[in-house]
């Protein structure tokens, strides 16, 4: 009866992992909170520049202005582009060749979202749902949000983060639909709902779509869909279809920047989805404000960080 | 459209000038307030510590840091006014506010009350809030420390805008006529795609 426990025991390699490997981890999450906040990702740099371009009423052409001499204030004098610090997200994949304690992998993930609020200082949005207590830290029960995955053969660890703002994070819509609901009825219900949205989240918007899952997979889902890089594809063919007439469709609504009339209203449609259950068909919408802000880092460990988006 | 420039305190004269899409700037005393300090006004009844006559009132709670013991700004943006709506006919009629400034709009209720007492609803471009920054002169007075970062924060602006008016005080609701286009061509776009 022991025996298989023995063997178990034999093909674990015990080794200790250096503390400055945790700080590491601990400092690049910190920095990825503040920096996240004042450099937009280039691809949804791109995005707005070309909105910017095309627009044909005054109004939104004087929004995008301020979008776009808000980004190069950002750059240029590292300044924070929003003053919503959002809900911190981080979305871990480690690579299967790594070794250490996961434990102390999220106490540093925690302390870096700590110090980055502290030291630079940024505002605390993160309260108690029924007292309304701000610690003053961004942090609190289940927050900072960690979503952790595995990558195969790999020796590197992943760290995307978003500071997801409240004025698009409010726009977020779940359902239950039925089989016989069908895709038409997934269409009904993203359009019904980001059009309904209007103003509020900030457009043009990155919409988020969850297909499938359960009812959690599904709303996860849609937000791991507005990382994506802007305007990026679904690889399976009939949901980038999908994604392409949703675009279209909200495009020509006419909500425009900051719902004020315009010809952009989404920057970007993106799916993602999982199987579901026989009886289900679920689906979710998670909505990213035009400045869709994400970052990333990648540290292996010989202690290399590569920033990315 | 027209372009406007007012210093704060506002009069009734000002704000019944304007209407949707012209474009404000503002200088002088705007002062900061939004979920946290509003229920505490109208919900548990403590009446402001400061005099809003005229007042223009703007959705926020800023990053600030504190410098020789003053508050200073490290950006401070613009929130969704929605959530604020219910505090409208309170902030008008017992308080003498003439301007809300917010983003992504606010009710038709909130139109018609505009209207009847005479203030306007002014949309900052939401999310560009480090060119708003810029616009600060000063923080001059924190209220309600405790509600940090929801207390009420009296900035001094120069040249705070480019503004759009929004809602005008003549019942004009600028994002809500821009919904309503949008509900309908929605409305015709699914029955074109099958959908209803």
């Amino acid at each position: 009866m022991s025996r298989g426990r023995t063997e178990l025991t034999n093909m674990v390699t015990l080794m200790e992992v250096a503390q400055n490997f945790y700080d590491l981890i601990e400092t690049t999450c910190r920095d990825l909170y503040i920096q996240s906040l004042k450099e937009i990702p280039p691809d949804v740099v791109e995005a707005i520049k070309r909105a910017a371009a095309r627009e044909t009423k005054e109004v939104a052409k004087r929004i995008f202005s301020h979008y776009l001499r808000s980004i190069e204030l950002g750059q240029k004098e590292n300044m924070m582009v929003c003053q919503d610090t959002g809900i911190p997200i981080y979305w871990v994949e480690i690579g299967g060749n790594m070794r250490f304690d996961g434990a102390k992998l999220t106490q540093a993930i925690v302390r870096g979202t700590e110090r980055a609020t502290r030291e630079h200082p940024l505002r605390s949005s993160i309260v108690a749902p029924l007292t309304r207590e701000n610690r003053q830290t961004s942090t609190g029960e289940g927050i900072p949000i960690i979503h952790y995955d595995f990558v195969a053969d790999s020796d590197e660890i992943d760290i995307l983060f978003m500071p997801k703002g409240s004025g698009s994070e409010n726009m977020s819509f779940m359902k239950m639909l039925v089989p016989a609901d069908g895709v038409n009825g997934i269409k009904k219900f993203v359009l019904e709902n980001v059009v309904g949205a209007g103003a509020k989240p900030c457009p043009p918007m990155v919409v988020g779509v969850g297909i499938g899952g359960s009812s959690d997979l599904c709303m996860t889902l849609a937000k791991k869909a507005t990382t994506r890089p802007v305007g990026s594809k679904n690889p399976d063919p009939k949901i980038a279809a999908i994604e392409q007439e949703l675009f279209d469709a909200i495009n020509s609504t006419g909500i425009g920047p900051q719902g004020l009339g315009g010809d952009t209203t989404a920057l970007g449609v993106h799916i993602e989805s999982a199987w579901t259950h026989i009886t289900c068909n679920p689906v979710a919408v998670n909505i990213q404000c035009w400045r869709a802000e994400r970052r990333r880092a990648r540290i292996s460990m010989d202690g290399q960080v590569k920033i990315g988006f | 459209m027209a372009e406007f420039r007012f210093k704060t305190p506002l009069t009734e004269s000002d704000v019944r000038q304007l209407r949707v899409g012209d474009s404000v700037l503002l200088d002088g005393v705007i002062f900061g307030v939004r979920d946290g300090n509003l229920i505490r006004v109208f919900d548990k009844k403590v009446a402001p510590p400061c005099d809003w006559k005229g007042a223009a009132l703007l959705h926020t709670a800023p990053n600030v840091k504190k410098v020789d013991g003053k508050y200073v700004p490290v950006c401070v943006g613009t929130t969704t006014s929605m959530r604020m709506d219910r505090f409208t006919e309170g902030l008008l009629r017992d308080y003498g506010v003439r301007a809300i400034l917010g983003k992504g709009g606010m009710s038709l209720r909130t139109a018609e009350l505009m209207k009847q007492y005479g203030a306007v609803y002014l949309s900052v471009t939401g999310g560009a809030a480090a060119m708003e920054t810029l616009q600060i002169e000063e923080i001059e007075q924190v209220f309600w420390e405790d509600l940090m970062p929801e207390c009420i924060w009296q900035f001094r602006f120069k040249g705070f805008g480019p503004l759009t008016v929004g809602i005008d005080a003549h019942g004009g609701n600028l994002q809500m006529d821009v919904q309503a286009q949008a509900n309908s061509k929605a409305a015709e776009l699914m029955k074109k795609m099958g959908l209803v």
